[in-house]
Parts: structure tokens; C-alpha cells; sequence
């Protein structure tokens, strides 16, 4: 890999208040330009807190993250909002508002909050809503979207920031199987030698074998993996850290991802094999 | 591709520009109205010539000395209001906030209740409006010390709640100085904090239009971060906004323009509810236009509250707030029940 590391994360520890153990503890990883890096983990593994940690919104205990060559804590948001698109879990929009004013705010970190929009602001805003397919509702209220496009915009408004890393929570979590693929597929055209860096938190473990370079799999908040898809979907790993018997495949193909490991959950251990079991026969 | 956005994007701001200018129009026929309305109604050839120095000495004593200070007043504390209360409901992310939420009007009740139940409003024509100020100012503190001490600071559920429980006490604290005064007391209280515009002159006008006008600038000048705090604090962060500045900067110079108004003109309801609410139906949430559309129609709304206020029962006189909450809570319910019926061709 060459050129610096997008993200540079060492031993990086966060607890919160109140909590008897570190949300997140003695993670590290590089994330190089032009991956599209992958976090995994169960539930309250500390995926969230991991990227609020990396984007400077929760203060580390421990550690230190760099971004884009620099300490994190060296940048001012809006610096770090002109090169650094975000699209968090949750929001929730207060106000009517059209798909292309919710675009449009991506460009705030270029404009500040006086300048007005210039011709090159608005072919960033139109090339993110060409990018995403939203063309034909740009004048449509959020309101009326469904899931699927909805999060779309979210992700317009990200791209029309021209950032060079994209940086997103759970961004398939909800949407049915052919948005998500778009979405993921979207994300992998970008990720390239030239193109965005994109690191992504999701449960969608099959889905980010098959499109993230390389992965960082959460146990209670420390790192249980951490490599390419084949290196950290294996069957032990899976099963120890998501406490479940599973079977890893491969992904059939035809395609580009032909034969990425592919994570099939099985049927709950029997009592016979099992006695600490919940017992639930069929 | 490019060109596409180019295309729309013209035309909007000039729509957006035109409408702006439509509501500047009605806000100078509410107030050219207001002038020729009232116990002595004047024909407007009186008016125009009382305005340019001509006609009688008495018809320029009440159009210049009388009528046309109080529409301007009018037109400031409305427009203020209106303002105020589009800024309130996008901090608090909440379309239906009132700029009195937060308790501020009840602290300026509460000056001005302490001012005449001691007996101090009698001491000048000034300490009447400076105790309801230094009352708002209280209310300010107060709320503004609880939301600070909250992580993450000033907590917009923490602010409201604040506001809410300020306000009740210092509503119980008003009961406790009226039940205990004289009579007449409790009549220009009620006055008082139902809303009035008598009284009115160009010395306290143009006081006030030194405080709201700059007031009402700035947070035009915070529209941009305005709109991406309605969108979520976490995502105004990630876009660059100074979130904890702004929603200080928004809520001081709020929270002060609504003193102010209530200083001077008593607790006006319903103007910084529905206007902004108005506004946002008919036009979108884009707070470049919502606040000088608001600071506008706010203006025309309370100018013609108030010429009925003094005009429909003359020569007794109405509180203000009661016309503004008679006329405006059922246009409020024909506005929501027009928006949940069929609210989603509001955006063009």
C-alpha cells in the first residue's frame, strides 16, 4: 500500500462513564487509501463508540488516532467535514425538507455559513444526486421516500462534501436486500486506488466479505481479528465471538467476489451435544 | 447533469426573493391600515397628508404621536417574536415550540408583577419594562445554568424541561404577589401579561428596534447552521457546524429579543408559534427564508391583531393576546389538520 495510512489507530481505549469495563480497549489497525474496511461484532461490541472515537466526538481514555497524516484532535470540524463525509445511524429531520436541500448541505463545510452556492457547488450537489440515483426526486420531500432511497440521500449528502473518506454506521441496517446491495455496490465503486477511502460498521457480515477489502471483527470492545475476509470469517472466530454454530461457504459466484467466505448460521447446538443448550428443540 | 440544478436553483431564489418582497408589501398595508383605523377613523387622503406634515394639527397627533408609533411597535414585537419563535423551534428541533417555552416570559412577568406590587412601577416610565427585563434576564440565567451543567452541555430535552419548570415556579410566584396586592394590581397585571401595545411611543419603540433588529440579524446570519441543526447534532458536527457555539449564540440572543418584547409589550402569545409554523407550510424550512419571512409576516400578524384589538370593542380596549390566540389558535388547527390531510406537496 502505498501513501499514508487514511486511518492510524493504536491501542485506543474508551470507557464510559459509569461502566464497569472499556466500551472499546487496545484496538489498533491501519486503514490504507482507497479501502473500503469493514468493522464487524455483536451487539454492544463497541462498533459505535469505535467510530465516534475515529471522527473526534467522544474523547479516547487511552491511545491515539490519527487521521489523514494528522493527530484528530489537531483538526477543526470543519476541516475535518471538508474531507471527511459521515453518515451516521440515526437521524431524524426535524423539518420538511426536499432531497436535494438535504444534499445540498453537504456543501456547508466548503460554503461556511455565509457564502452562497457557486457553479462548481452545484455540480458536486448534482453529481452526488446522479451518483445515487436520485435524480428524479431531488424536489421530493424526505418525508416521501422510501427506506432504500431515503438512505440514499443520506449518502448523497455525504458525497456532495467531495470527501476523500467516507466514513458510515450501519448504512444497510433496515433496507431490504436490493438496496443494500446497491448500497454496498455504490461503496465499492467507490473504494479504489484513486478513489474514496470508505470504512463502514455493519452486522451484514456476508455482505462485507464479499465487498470490503479488509475487515476488524469487535469481541467486548477489543480486536478478535483483524485482516482480509478469508483471515477473519473463520469458523471458530464467528462462532466464539457472535456465540453461535455457524458454517462458513463460499460465496458461489459468478462475479468478482466469487468464493468469499460466506457465513451461514446453523440450528442452535442440540441438548445431546450440548447441555448448557437453551434447549430449544424443534 | 450539471446543468440541471444550475436551472432550478435560479429561479428559487428569485421566487424566494419575490415572496419576501410580497410580505414586505403587506407589512406597509397592515401598518397604513392601522393608522386609519381606529376610534376616530381617518380617511386615507387624512393619513397620507398628516404623514407628510400636512392637516390638521389633531389628525397629525394621532397618526404620528399615537398611531403610527404603536403599528411600528407593533410590527417589531411581532416580527421578533415570530423570530424568535422560528429560532426556538429549530434549536429544540421542535416545530410547535413557543418562544415562551423556556420560561422567559414568565420571568418578566414575574419583574413586572414584583415592579407594581412593591410599588416601584410607579417610580418612572422606565421601571415598569426594566423590571420585566431584569425578570426575563433571571429566567435566562437561571435555565441557561441548569442546561450547562448537563453533558453534553445545553441538552435541548435538558433546555426545555428547564424552561418548563423555571417557568411554572415563577408562574407560582406571580400568584403569590397578586393574592397578596391590592386589586387595581392584579387588573394591570393581567394586563399586562395577557399583552398590550397602548402606551406606546416612538422613544420605547426605538429602543426596541435597536435590540431586535440586531438580534434578529444574527440569527438570520446563523440560518445556514440553523437548518443543519434540525437535521441532528451529530450530523451538524459532521458537517462542520460549531454545534455548542450556535446553540449558545441561538439561544442567548433568542432568549433576549423575546425579553426584550416582553418588556415592553407584555407576554404576546401564538405570534412565534404560528407564523414561523405559516411560513413552513406554505413555503419550506429553509431558515434563510423562514427567519426574514417570519420577522416579516410576524410584523402584518401582530399590526392587525392589534388594530382589532383597540378597534373592535373601541373605545374599550382588548388585550393583544387575546386577539392573537382567538384568531390564531383556530387558523393553527386549520393549518395542522391541512398538513396531516395532504403535507406532502409542501416542497415544490
Amino acid at each position: 500500500m502505498n501513501g499514508e495510512a487514511v486511518f492510524e489507530v493504536e491501542g485506543l481505549g474508551f470507557r464510559y462513564g459509569g461502566a464497569s469495563r472499556e466500551a472499546v480497549s487496545g484496538v489498533g489497525f491501519r486503514v490504507h487509501p482507497g479501502e473500503l474496511f469493514g468493522i464487524l461484532g455483536p451487539n454492544g461490541s463497541g462498533k459505535s463508540t469505535l467510530l465516534r472515537l475515529l471522527l473526534g466526538i467522544l474523547p479516547p481514555r487511552s491511545g491515539a488516532v490519527r487521521v489523514l497524516g494528522r493527530p484528530l484532535a489537531s483538526w477543526s470540524r470543519r476541516e475535518l467535514a471538508r474531507r471527511v463525509g459521515v453518515v451516521p445511524q440515526h437521524e431524524e429531520v426535524a423539518f420538511p425538507l426536499s432531497v436535494r436541500e438535504m444534499v445540498a448541505m453537504g456543501r456547508y463545510p466548503h460554503l461556511g455559513p455565509w457564502r452562497s452556492e457557486t457553479s462548481e457547488d452545484r455540480e458536486a450537489i448534482g453529481r452526488a444526486l446522479g451518483r445515487c440515483d436520485l435524480e428524479d426526486v431531488a424536489g421530493r420531500p424526505l418525508s416521501t421516500l422510501s427506506g432504500g432511497e431515503l438512505q440514499l440521500a443520506r449518502l448523497a449528502r455525504a458525497l456532495a462534501q467531495v470527501p476523500e473518506l467516507l466514513v458510515l454506521d450501519e448504512p444497510t441496517a433496515s433496507l431490504d436486500l436490493r438496496h443494500g446491495m446497491e448500497i454496498f455496490g455504490l461503496l465499492r465503486d467507490l473504494a479504489g486506488p484513486d478513489g474514496t477511502t470508505v470504512v463502514l460498521v455493519t452486522h451484514d457480515l456476508n455482505a462485507a466479505s464479499r465487498f470490503a477489502d479488509r475487515l476488524l471483527l469487535l469481541e467486548r470492545g477489543r480486536p478478535a481479528a483483524c485482516g482480509r475476509p478469508h483471515q477473519v470469517l473463520v469458523r471458530e472466530t464467528v462462532e466464539r465471538v457472535y456465540g453461535w454454530p455457524v458454517r462458513v461457504t463460499r460465496h458461489p459466484g459468478p462475479g468478482p467476489d466469487e468464493g468469499a467466505p460466506q457465513v451461514v448460521p446453523l440450528a442452535p447446538a442440540t441438548q445431546a451435544a450440548d447441555p448448557s443448550a437453551r434447549g430449544r428443540q424443534p | 447533469m450539471s446543468g440541471r440544478p444550475r436551472r432550478e436553483d435560479a429561479p428559487r431564489g428569485v421566487t424566494a426573493g419575490l415572496r419576501l418582497l410580497a410580505l414586505f408589501l403587506a407589512l406597509l398595508a397592515c401598518v397604513a391600515l392601522a393608522t386609519a383605523v381606529g376610534a376616530a377613523p381617518l380617511s386615507p387622503g387624512r393619513v397620507l397628508a398628516a404623514l407628510t406634515g400636512g392637516g390638521d394639527a389633531t389628525t397629525r397627533g394621532i397618526v404620528l404621536d399615537l398611531r403610527l408609533p404603536r403599528a411600528v411597535q407593533a410590527s417589531l414585537v411581532g416580527g421578533g417574536l415570530a423570530v424568535a419563535g422560528a429560532s426556538f423551534q429549530a434549536l429544540l428541533r421542535n416545530p410547535l415550540a413557543e418562544p415562551y417555552v423556556l420560561g422567559v416570559s414568565g420571568g418578566a412577568a414575574l419583574g413586572a408583577v414584583a415592579a407594581l406590587s412593591l410599588g416601584f412601577a410607579a417610580a418612572g416610565p422606565w421601571s415598569l419594562p426594566l423590571a420585566a427585563f431584569a425578570g426575563a434576564l433571571l429566567a435566562v440565567g437561571v435555565v441557561l445554568v441548569v442546561a450547562a451543567r448537563t453533558r453534553p452541555a445545553l441538552d435541548t430535552r435538558v433546555l426545555l424541561l428547564a424552561g418548563v419548570v423555571a417557568g411554572a415556579f415563577f408562574n407560582a410566584l406571580i400568584m403569590l404577589f397578586l393574592s397578596l396586592g391590592r386589586t387595581e394590581t392584579f387588573r394591570s397585571a393581567i394586563f399586562w401579561m395577557m399583552g398590550s401595545l397602548s402606551g406606546a411611543g416612538w422613544s420605547d419603540t426605538g429602543l426596541l428596534a435597536l435590540y431586535v433588529l440586531p438580534a434578529c440579524a444574527l440569527l438570520m446570519a446563523l440560518a445556514r447552521p440553523l437548518n443543519l441543526l434540525a437535521v441532528g447534532e451529530e450530523t451538524a458536527l459532521y458537517l462542520g457546524t460549531r454545534v455548542e457555539w450556535t446553540k449558545r449564540a441561538v439561544y442567548l440572543s433568542t432568549s433576549l429579543l423575546v425579553a426584550a418584547t416582553v418588556a415592553i409589550a407584555g407576554a404576546i402569545g401564538f405570534v412565534g408559534l404560528i407564523v414561523p409554523h405559516a411560513i413552513r407550510l406554505a413555503w419550506g424550512s429553509d431558515h434563510r427564508f423562514v427567519l426574514p419571512a417570519s420577522l416579516l409576516a410576524g410584523g402584518a400578524f401582530l399590526v392587525l391583531a392589534d388594530t382589532v384589538a383597540r378597534s373592535a370593542l373601541a373605545p374599550t380596549e382588548l388585550p393583544v393576546g387575546v386577539v392573537t390566540a382567538i384568531v390564531g389558535v383556530p387558523l393553527f388547527v386549520v393549518l395542522l389538520v391541512r398538513d396531516s390531510g395532504g403535507g406532502s406537496e409542501r416542497i415544490e
